[in-house]
């Protein structure tokens, strides 16, 4: 937001060792994000992109290292400063993670009403823009999760994710399992919101065209730990295998996308 | 060190505030929702107390605003805005994400007259459809079997053998721990009536008949429609969400042969099994009961069981428990075929599952002891 806050990173991650049984998922790893990044997270399968976004936000703790958020070690404090501190940053779950139970709505007002002393014409005035912002009709309020299609559950997780306005957004594979139009539109709208709330954003993916029309900064995550951070062409210059073989596929595509165009 | 003090300032934000000074209203601090929640009371009521359309209004002291303190000052000024605000872009910004919905209300519903019948009418089609779903299941199961005997290759024997496991072996330290344990409760209690009366031999009469007649059934019945029909309604529930049911009908393989029928034809060979193991487990603590309060000894208990009770209760009880066995079975596939692809739906079939279970288990003995009345009861 203002110029003071622009060079403190949001979240910063120090020496993170993480493993599953004998298979060592982080080892030493750091990583920073500052404010007003468009952070994409990238890696193979498996690399533990997913692993690393949950610890962000203390779903699940590293083996060993520091996790800052906000500046501040996101073990720190009493059990509701620990709360309040997670309550700023917002998460869009893989699946959306609705509550089957809910309506679109309730599941939208939730967060305001866990928040307390809001009255219900708030909470109607909040909800009714979040999904405006998420682009959704009024009447979709009262649909229930398992009634919507696939896009219109990433929208609505993401109204949910929005409803406190949080500063730190995180996209766990925000277009996966959206057909290339829905994915440009979705990318389309977090860029838009990024703008306008002046969020912080961290999203891992695997599509290379939602990587490079969203992020602004991009983090390779292999071999344990960061191998490059930067923007995309900063990143794409590092001579590494694994970076070599997962731009490759991109630069076929925009080779062959040429080509066609030249002979049609 | 920067990092700190930046959170210093960020955590010691100057609380929202507001303030009347001369003709204008002055806004501070942080007009963000969590900063605003410890106070709302008061700042609504100091909001409710400006007269909006003379005065001015100043945010710009205002650190932050956030779309629900943006709806704090939109409501407060209602559908027409004070002529003058001062504030900055980034605020403007977050007044015009809500502004849209601001003023909406939530909709008065009309009070429903006929709900009442509404409701009488849904729960007499909802009974319907689980008649109709219940007997389509039925049939499809018996036409199944059908088309296993001309095909013989298809019988799902892993299936079948891995229920038998599950729901048999499985259950059987519960239900003969619960079994021996019914079995010294009903042999002390009647033990103690009965020396009254000098007629300490009738216990042996008591308890086979009770036992291997009605108990035995009756319990391993409630106890495998807890333990096995929850189950089996929650597999095929997480299946139905998981699309796995899908994913095999799609497969070209019958859900009724392959996940009903074994579960099925499982529980009805299981259920007399476990309702002789658990009659004998019943049996045997009332035996040791009674040879401690009545001094009847084991071998004697032994010698005059079968003379005091008929063999027909015997057969009676294990046709009980084939039937018992089939029926819960069927129960728990029916309710779990008909969870929808939610977290509420999928509890509330497994739970109306085992009510169903042991509610129809019971109409059921009933009905047994009226069809059998004049079999295998010694009158004399």
């Amino acid at each position: 937001m203002s110029e003071r806050e622009g060079h403190s990173p949001v979240i910063r991650m120090r020496g993170i060792q993480t493993r599953y049984g004998p298979h060592w998922v982080h080892q030493d790893l750091d990583l920073d994000v500052y404010r007003g990044d468009l952070l994409a997270l990238v890696g193979g399968s498996g690399a533990g992109k997913t692993t690393l976004l949950r610890q962000m936000i203390d779903l699940q703790r590293p083996d060993a290292g520091s996790i800052e958020l906000f500046g501040e070690p996101l073990q720190a404090g009493p059990r509701a400063e620990r709360f309040a501190r997670r309550r700023r940053a917002g998460v869009l779950f893989q699946q959306g993670a609705l509550f089957s139970a809910f309506t679109v709505y309730d599941n939208i007002a939730f967060p305001l009403r866990e928040c307390g002393g809001l009255h219900e014409d708030e909470i109607l005035a909040m909800v009714m823009s979040r999904l405006e912002l998420v682009q959704l009709k009024p009447q979709h309020a009262m649909l229930m999760p398992a009634q919507l299609s696939g896009g219109m559950i990433k929208r609505v997780a993401l109204a949910r994710a929005l409803a406190l306005e949080p500063e730190l957004l995180l996209l766990d594979e925000p277009t996966a399992g959206l057909d290339p139009e829905r994915s440009a539109r979705f990318v389309e709208l977090i860029r838009s919101l990024h703008e306008g709330l002046g969020l912080t954003v961290v999203f891992v993916t695997h599509d290379l065209d939602t990587l490079s029309a969203l992020a602004n900064r991009v983090a390779v995550l292999a071999e344990h730990r960061i191998l490059a951070t930067g923007s995309l062409e900063e990143v794409h210059a590092v001579d590494h295998p694994f970076i070599n073989n997962f731009f490759r596929y991109r630069s076929a595509v925009g080779e062959r996308d040429e080509t066609e165009e030249a002979g049609s | 060190m920067k990092t700190r003090a930046h959170a210093e300032a960020l955590s010691h934000a100057p609380p929202p505030s507001l303030a009347r000074e001369g003709s204008r209203v002055v806004l501070r601090g942080d007009w963000c929702l969590f900063a605003l929640r410890p106070r709302l009371l008061i700042l609504r009521a100091q909001l409710r107390l400006q007269t909006q359309h003379l005065t001015e209004w100043d945010l710009s002291a205002v650190t932050r605003i956030d779309a629900f303190g943006a709806l704090l000052l939109l409501r407060c000024w209602g559908k027409t805005e004070p002529a003058s605000v001062i504030m900055s872009d980034i605020q403007r910004a977050a007044f015009d994400r809500i502004r849209n919905a601001a003023h909406q209300s939530l909709p008065h519903t009309p009070i429903d007259w006929l709900s009442p019948v509404r409701v009488v009418g849904e729960w007499v089609l909802g009974a319907a459809s689980h008649l109709y779903d219940f007997t389509t299941m039925l049939g499809l199961v018996v036409l199944e079997v059908l088309r296993l005997v001309i095909e013989p290759r298809n019988i799902p024997f892993k299936e079948f053998s891995a229920a038998l496991y599950k729901t048999g072996l499985r259950a059987m330290p519960i239900s003969a721990l619960v079994g021996f344990l019914i079995g010294v409760v009903l042999s002390y209690l009647s033990a103690l009536q009965l020396r009254n009366f000098g007629a300490e031999a009738l216990i042996i009469n008591i308890l086979g008949i009770g036992i291997i007649r009605e108990l035995g059934p009756v319990l391993v019945s409630i106890l495998v429609a807890g333990r096995s029909g929850s189950a089996i309604t929650a597999q095929l529930g997480v299946m139905r969400v998981t699309e796995e049911i899908d994913a095999l009908s799609a497969m070209g393989v019958s859900r009724h042969q392959r996940l009903v029928w074994p579960k099925v034809l499982a529980l009805a060979c299981a259920m007399p099994l476990l309702v002789a193991w658990t009659s004998l487990a019943a049996l045997a603590g009332g035996m040791v009961c009674a040879q401690l309060l009545l001094d009847i000894e084991w071998a004697y208990f032994f010698s005059v069981l079968p003379n005091v009770v008929p063999i027909e209760n015997l057969y009676i009880g294990l046709a009980k428990g084939a039937v018992f066995g089939t029926a819960i079975a069927l129960i728990a596939c029916h309710f779990g075929l008909r969870v929808k692809p939610n977290t509420e739906s999928l509890s509330a079939n497994t739970t109306a599952s085992v009510v169903t279970a042991i509610t129809s288990v019971i109409l059921l003995d009933a009905l047994f002891a009226m069809l059998t009345r004049g079999i295998g009861v010694p009158l004399r």
